[in-house]
């Protein structure tokens, strides 16, 4: 039962990775679904999108052909409009709460309308801002992902030199490194990236890591105000007997190792566990489906009703034939010559609510086994603790403590995005990143 | 099942609906494949003058994604050789004998023109002859169309010239570009015309390309004003045909409602304004002749589900119920409701209301769903809101009378009664 790259055709690679929401096809096509918009009043779905997206306005602006002013709605609430787009979980954001669904109809598809406007937008390369006089200040970013995009974004157009310390070779975050291939591209991402940044006053230093290449006093000395948005990347472990056999990996890296390169390059199993059911759980399983795996499982210790994904992203696995083991809670991985070759779980059984409010799994006594050759851990990244700590920086195991506008405990140093709320959606990271640039440019008196 | 068919001046049709002097019934292979469709009879069309046309010849007006909503053409009356429609028509009658054959004329202005057209038109054996005194385009240049349709006095005359020939009926056809139809229709009728039809096409320019500036329909980077139809006219021809039903003079002749019907509920208003037939043109434009088959069906339920048995049973049924202004009933009052249950929270119509109405909705913010009620003593009862709202019968108008008792404007003034007291 090896774990072996180069599993499939390269027919079969590009077929399983294409775009799984394809784009519209034409004006006419978009235009049949902007129409049905019907343009509410402090509309349930803006208010459903944590960046606040005038949506009604944005598809109203499709219908008038004016989709330059449709792509300056979406991208000056929301810079990363063109990626949240293809990413976003609209099911339980703005397609969620479109008042369609309250009539049993289907919603307005915002997020392909969004891709419509934003896609042309990039591809005709508009300049849709323009930047304001140069203030003389300098703001220092640590993460080129979306909330420091995003924050940079804002800071440029108030007339900011930005300078932003990524430790990747590429931006974007976990837009290029985290997520699934079929719903954004590296070469999107890139492209993206680029687009921002194309308003000028960005700098992006790559390979440039806090508390390695850089520390954050020489930031705090150089630039008027700093903003930290490095996100999280451990992946947490599961503290469980064989976690070191070769086979068992992170999804974190898995996804990583997908995007940064080849499909056929990626080894995967033949029998795949997946430990979780958060959207990362999901878009390592399809993937490992995708690139070829014979039999994938999902083990997940609670039910459907607590998963962290959605019900869309549920189907996705479904229909690319995961299976799902519910209240499976991995015990011990077993193995032979150091490589993995079981997988014994603890059947579980729902107790009282935790601190989530979630009921909680408690043990049945029973175990079963599954005969797995490789096992990816998607139980949840954790933050980077040492490195706040050692900054002196105030954080609750590891996310760091800011004030609502993204103020540290640290006078002109801001944080926001996953390394302050532990991991959410790209689009909070970019509501995050503007409510820190609002903060500097208040700190900084502009 | 009722009896859909229309008796015309003793033109009889297997039901009401005639396809409008058009294109779609300019020659015989559209007419046989209209009649083949199941309509009831056509206004062959416009015989006359010699003409030549230009392309392009039409635009359009679209809205919110529906195509075509109003029609424009500068397209003339018949390009084709006289002998050759007159061949034509005479075949059609032949093949399909139980069907209006109508002929659409416009002469050039002299009274041995029309004579002899006349002459040509009734040896083919058609049933009856419309006067085309409403082109709007071309012709207008030329002293015929809308030019004679536009002068009470010349419609007269050439009405006068048309009854010393014609041995079948006349319908004279109005032109909408006047400020009132009623003094070219008294006219006509007096002049002897035995039916009025409305209304032909209003002038219009419908739109302008943004980019070369030139407006459309384009000829050679010019455009001239042309003649709006379809379902955007409909209001307009309604209220036209309302205002010859309440003629004295006019409302004793018969009517051939024209002007935006594109199915049988648009028929039936024009029928319940005094229309004895209806012609059709652009949505058959649109959707070809296949749509008379929901026409005839729609009328046949609708009136067997109201218990009339002939189309005479319900012409005209709606005039009464137009009033003027003064006689309205000032002490009727109604209040708009929400029902709570079938609301979607889209706030269309806070908004309308809030900003272009009298502010008489509530507005309870929520996350993401507002709540939205009506503020009864605010509400003016103009219907705004009912209209927006995506939801049938999610808002509703109740009746809340200001008291017991008609009262109308005059009255209300002589008793003294509060004026702009809101």
């Amino acid at each position: 039962m090896p774990i072996k790259n180069n599993r499939l055709t390269a027919e079969q690679y590009e077929q399983n990775f294409s775009d799984i929401h394809p784009p519209f096809d034409s004006r006419e096509s978009a235009l049949v679904e902007a129409n049905r918009c019907l343009y509410c009043y402090d509309a349930p779905c803006t208010k459903s999108c944590p960046t606040s997206i005038n949506i009604p306005k944005f598809i109203k602006q499709i219908s008038t052909d004016n989709v330059k002013g449709s792509a300056h709605t979406i991208l000056v609430s929301n810079i990363m409009g063109a990626g949240c787009s293809r990413v976003c979980p609209v099911e339980k954001l703005c397609e969620g709460a479109c008042v369609y669904n309250l009539l049993e109809e289907p919603p307005i598809p915002i997020a392909r309308l969004q891709r419509y406007s934003t896609e042309q937008a990039m591809e005709k390369q508009w300049k849709l801002f323009e930047r304001k006089p140069a203030t003389g200040k300098k703001v220092a970013i640590v993460g080129a992902g979306p909330a420091g995009l995003s924050c940079a974004h804002v800071l440029s157009r108030a007339g900011i030199d930005v300078t932003i310390y990524e430790k990747e070779s590429q931006g974007g975050g976990l837009m290029t490194f985290g997520i699934a291939a079929y719903k954004v591209t590296p070469q999107f991402c890139e492209a993206e990236v680029n687009y921002i940044t194309s308003i000028g006053g960005i700098t992006i230093k790559y390979d440039q890591e806090l508390g390695k290449n850089i520390t954050l006093a020489e930031l705090k000395n150089n630039y008027d105000a700093v903003y930290l948005g490095f996100g999280v990347g451990l992946a947490r472990q599961l503290n469980i007997p064989g976690e070191e056999l070769t086979g068992v990996v992170d999804a974190i890296r898995f996804i990583y190792d997908i995007r940064a390169g080849a499909y056929e390059q990626v080894p995967v199993g033949d029998k795949v566990a997946v430990i979780g059911m958060g959207m990362t759980a999901i878009d390592a399983a399809t993937q490992a489906k995708r690139l070829g795996a014979k039999d994938v499982t999902l083990v997940y210790r609670r039910t459907q009703a607590e998963m962290p994904c959605t019900e869309v992203e549920l189907d996705i696995a479904k229909l690319d034939g995961c299976r799902i083991m519910w209240l499976a809670a991995p015990a011990t991985i077993k193995g032979e010559n150091g490589k993995v070759t079981q997988l014994v779980c603890n059947l579980m059984q729902l107790g009282d609510p935790d601190a989530s409010g979630r009921r909680s799994p408690v043990e049945t006594g029973e175990t079963f086994t599954l005969e797995v050759d490789m096992v990816i851990k998607a139980a949840g990244q954790i933050p980077f603790e040492e490195l706040v700590s050692g900054n002196q920086i105030q954080h609750k195991q590891g996310k760091i403590v800011t004030q609502s506008n993204g103020a540290t405990n640290i006078a002109g140093v801001f944080a926001g995005g996953d390394c302050v709320n532990g991991g959410k959606e790209v689009v909070d990271a970019v509501q995050a990143g503007k409510i820190g640039a609002d903060a500097i440019l208040k700190y900084l008196s502009l | 099942m009722a009896d859909i068919s229309a008796n015309f001046l003793g033109i009889k049709s297997p039901n009401p609906f005639w396809l409008a002097s058009a294109p779609p019934t300019d020659k015989k292979i559209n007419v046989l494949r209209a009649f083949e469709a199941g309509w009831g009879g056509v206004v062959w069309k416009t015989l006359g003058s010699q003409v030549k046309n230009v392309s392009s010849r039409y635009s359009a007006v679209n809205y919110n994604g529906s195509k075509v909503m109003g029609l424009n053409n500068i397209e003339l009356i018949s390009d084709r050789p006289l002998e050759l429609n007159l061949r034509e028509i005479k075949e059609c009658i032949k093949l399909f004998p139980d069907r209006a054959m109508i002929v659409s004329l416009m002469a050039d202005n002299t009274r041995e023109k029309w004579h002899e057209l006349i002459a040509q038109v009734e040896d083919t054996g058609a049933h009856g002859i419309e006067l085309n005194f409403g082109c709007p385009h071309g012709m207008t240049e030329r002293g015929m169309g809308a030019v004679v349709g536009q002068d009470p006095e010349i419609a007269r005359l050439v009405v006068e010239w048309v009854m010393e020939k014609a041995t079948i009926p006349v319908i004279t056809k109005l032109t909408p570009n006047v400020h009132s139809v009623v003094p070219t229709g008294k006219a006509s009728v007096e002049a002897g015309s035995n039916a009025l039809s409305l209304i032909n096409t209003i002038q219009s320019v419908t739109g302008i390309d943004l980019d070369t500036f030139v407006p459309n329909p384009y000829v050679a980077g010019k455009s001239v004003f042309g003649g709006y139809c379809g379902p955007a006219v409909k209001p307009i021809a309604l209220k036209m045909l309302a205002t010859i039903s309440q003629d004295p003079v006019t409302a004793k002749v018969p009517i051939s409602g024209i002007g935006g019907v594109s199915t049988w509920k648009d028929a039936v208003e024009f029928m319940l304004l005094g229309a004895t037939t209806v012609q059709v043109c652009t949505a058959v434009m649109k959707h070809g002749f296949r749509i008379v088959e929901d026409m005839c069906e729609g009328l046949n339920n609708w009136m067997d589900e109201k218990g009339f048995k002939t189309i005479n049973d319900f012409i005209g049924k709606s005039v009464p119920h137009l009033t003027q202004w003064e006689e309205l009933d000032i002490n009727y009052h109604i209040v708009a409701n929400i029902d709570q249950e079938k609301c979607i929270h889209c706030g269309l119509c806070y908004i309308a209301c809030e900003d272009a109405s009298h502010q008489s909705i509530n507005l309870q913010y929520g996350d993401p769903y507002n709540n939205y009620t009506i503020k009864e003593e605010e509400c003016v009862g103009c219907n705004l809101c009912k209209l927006i709202c995506p939801v049938d019968n999610c808002i509703t108008m109740v009746e809340q009378r200001k008291g017991p008792d008609y009262i109308n404007w005059k009255e209300f003034q002589q008793r003294g009664l509060p004026l702009n007291d809101h």
